[in-house]
């Protein structure tokens, strides 16, 4: 008998989910922070040309249109912020085309939340107070916070925001990645992308949270450039056991700043020839209107669960994963 | 022949990288939340047997390699080459000892083989897991001893050298596992 109906995690896990989701709750419902619902699908979608989503068809008659799955929440609820709404969060599903491997399942479980009038270094406590509550008793260490720059100048001796072609490339030569020297070319963000993926983020995080902050500018799309060092942006990275768990910003206000970066992506979506995608009007029309001061943060759920459990694959905390689902 | 693109790479697909066929033994996505996705790949030269690591933009593409494993019965050794035939069709491939390898330590007139095919041509070939072999040459064993203990050097009909138990004479047809090289068993003939 084909077995493909069980579920592909345990019971044990499905209690766990429970908990962390109730915790979660908790955690905001304390700090009066509100939980709110923003639709899945929607007739605008993300920008970024890394994200590969999920397209499908309305059929509503006379009216014929194609409607995106979220690829994250972040438009809906910032409308909702610049609304009027004060400090909210959800926990909701995101979708990811073409997005599977052992820490990727293309539909996941994202916990996202945006704090009004907080800087990003007051998000980054109230992270911290938030894992320490769901990892406690796990006997998570002390939270390191570290920029970008930093953790990379430690892990590899290299500058992460001057790029010097020579001397990546005598690093990638003499690290065993001489793959990365055709791979990446005279792109600075390729680099840094292959080299933090392979040779800092597995070191991040031993048995405690790691948070990179200060990214370079070259890396962020909703990011506010630091008003003291133009060349980089106010986001946060989290990181347990060299694996990445959230994203944050101190959020970008400006609507002709988001507009021009929207419009950038979509010309390099357009040269790619990736999926077309629709610019969210309405979000610029909002940052018009006045987004409040903010930072935000994406925590990936199913990740959090995985290091909780000691999983080494998405699929152990899934009910059913992409490929029994 | 097919392309495949990075979202098509599994365990045991057959690829052209720098020229020769590989067998990719495992595919790990990696990709930032935002950034760049890759795929890191541990693949095997199958021309070379080694395995190396070669990172991938997600989405890059390589061409498929022709490369079929067949099961044959080994003919004879003709002193330069070895002969293979297809069961089914009768049909003949011949190898040189680089491309049989350690092989030829199992390969017995008449047994059943793998034989690896690029565009064709045996590109390598592996043994039946199991094999059946007589003893050309070991020392008398020692009376009453009935199983393990040290054991003793055996050489096989075909010039491979294994323990065997010290009750195990010269002349007898043993089980060995090619993967091992390990003795499993006596055959009863």
């Amino acid at each position: 008998m084909d077995d493909a109906w069980q579920p592909s995690c345990s019971f044990e896990l499905l209690r766990l989910r429970a908990q962390v989701l109730h915790d979660t709750r908790c955690f905001f419902a304390e700090r009066a922070v509100l939980e709110v619902e923003t639709p899945l699908l929607s007739s605008r979608i993300g920008t970024d040309p890394q994200l590969d989503f999920f397209t499908t068809a309305y059929r509503l008659p006379s009216l014929q249109q194609n409607l995106f799955l979220q690829t994250s929440p972040e438009f809906a609820m910032k409308r909702l912020l610049a609304a009027g709404s004060g400090s909210i969060y959800q926990i909701c599903k995101a979708f990811r085309n073409g997005e599977s491997g052992r820490f990727h399942n293309p539909e996941f479980t994202m916990l996202e939340w945006y704090r009004v009038g907080y800087a990003l270094p007051q998000l980054m406590d109230e992270i911290d107070e938030l894992l320490s509550l769901l990892f406690v008793g796990s006997g998570l260490g002390s939270t390191q916070r570290i920029s970008y720059q930093a953790v990379f100048q430690q892990y590899t001796g290299l500058d992460a925001l001057v790029f010097s072609y020579p001397e990546y490339c005598a690093y990638a030569f003499n690290n065993h990645i001489p793959d990365a020297i055709s791979l990446c070319g005279y792109e600075h963000v390729l680099w840094l992308d292959f080299i933090f993926s392979h040779h800092v983020q597995p070191y991040l995080g031993a048995n405690a949270l790691c948070m990179v902050h200060d990214y370079p500018a070259c890396q962020s799309s909703l990011a506010r450039l630091n008003e003291h060092n133009s060349k980089v942006t106010e986001r946060v990275e989290l990181f347990i056991n060299g694996i990445e768990l959230g994203n944050g910003f101190y959020e970008l206000t400006d609507a002709v700043e988001q507009d021009r970066r929207f419009n950038e992506e979509i010309s390099v979506r357009q040269q790619r020839q990736l999926p077309v995608s629709i610019k969210d009007t309405r979000l610029i029309a909002a940052l018009s209107a006045g987004l409040p001061d903010c930072s935000g943060i994406a925590i990936g759920m199913d990740r959090l669960l995985m290091l909780l459990s000691g999983s080494t694959a998405i699929n152990e905390v899934l009910t059913f994963s992409v490929d029994n689902a | 022949m097919a392309i495949f693109s990075t979202n098509e790479f599994k365990a045991g697909l057959k690829v052209m990288l720098d020229n020769d066929p590989c067998a990719i033994i495992e595919n790990e996505f990696v990709k930032p939340g935002k950034g760049q996705a890759f795929n890191r790949v541990k693949i095997r030269n199958l021309k070379t047997g080694r395995v190396i690591e070669r990172t991938f933009k997600s989405g890059e593409s390589l061409e498929g390699a022709d490369v079929v494993d067949v099961e044959m019965q080994y003919l004879y050794n003709d002193g330069e080459f070895r002969h293979f035939m297809v069961q089914d069709t009768f049909e003949q491939y011949q190898a040189d000892q680089k491309i049989v390898s350690d092989a030829s330590l199992w390969l017995k007139d008449q047994d059943f083989c793998t034989v690896t095919l690029w565009n064709d041509a045996p590109l390598a070939v592996s043994p039946a897991n199991f094999v059946e072999l007589s003893i050309v040459e070991t020392d008398p064993g020692v009376r009453g001893d009935t199983s393990g203990g040290g054991g003793k050097p055996a050489k096989l009909e075909t010039g491979a050298v294994v323990r065997v138990p010290l009750f195990v004479q010269q002349g007898e047809l043993i089980k060995v596992d090619t993967r091992t090289g390990e003795y499993i068993s006596r055959v009863k003939e």
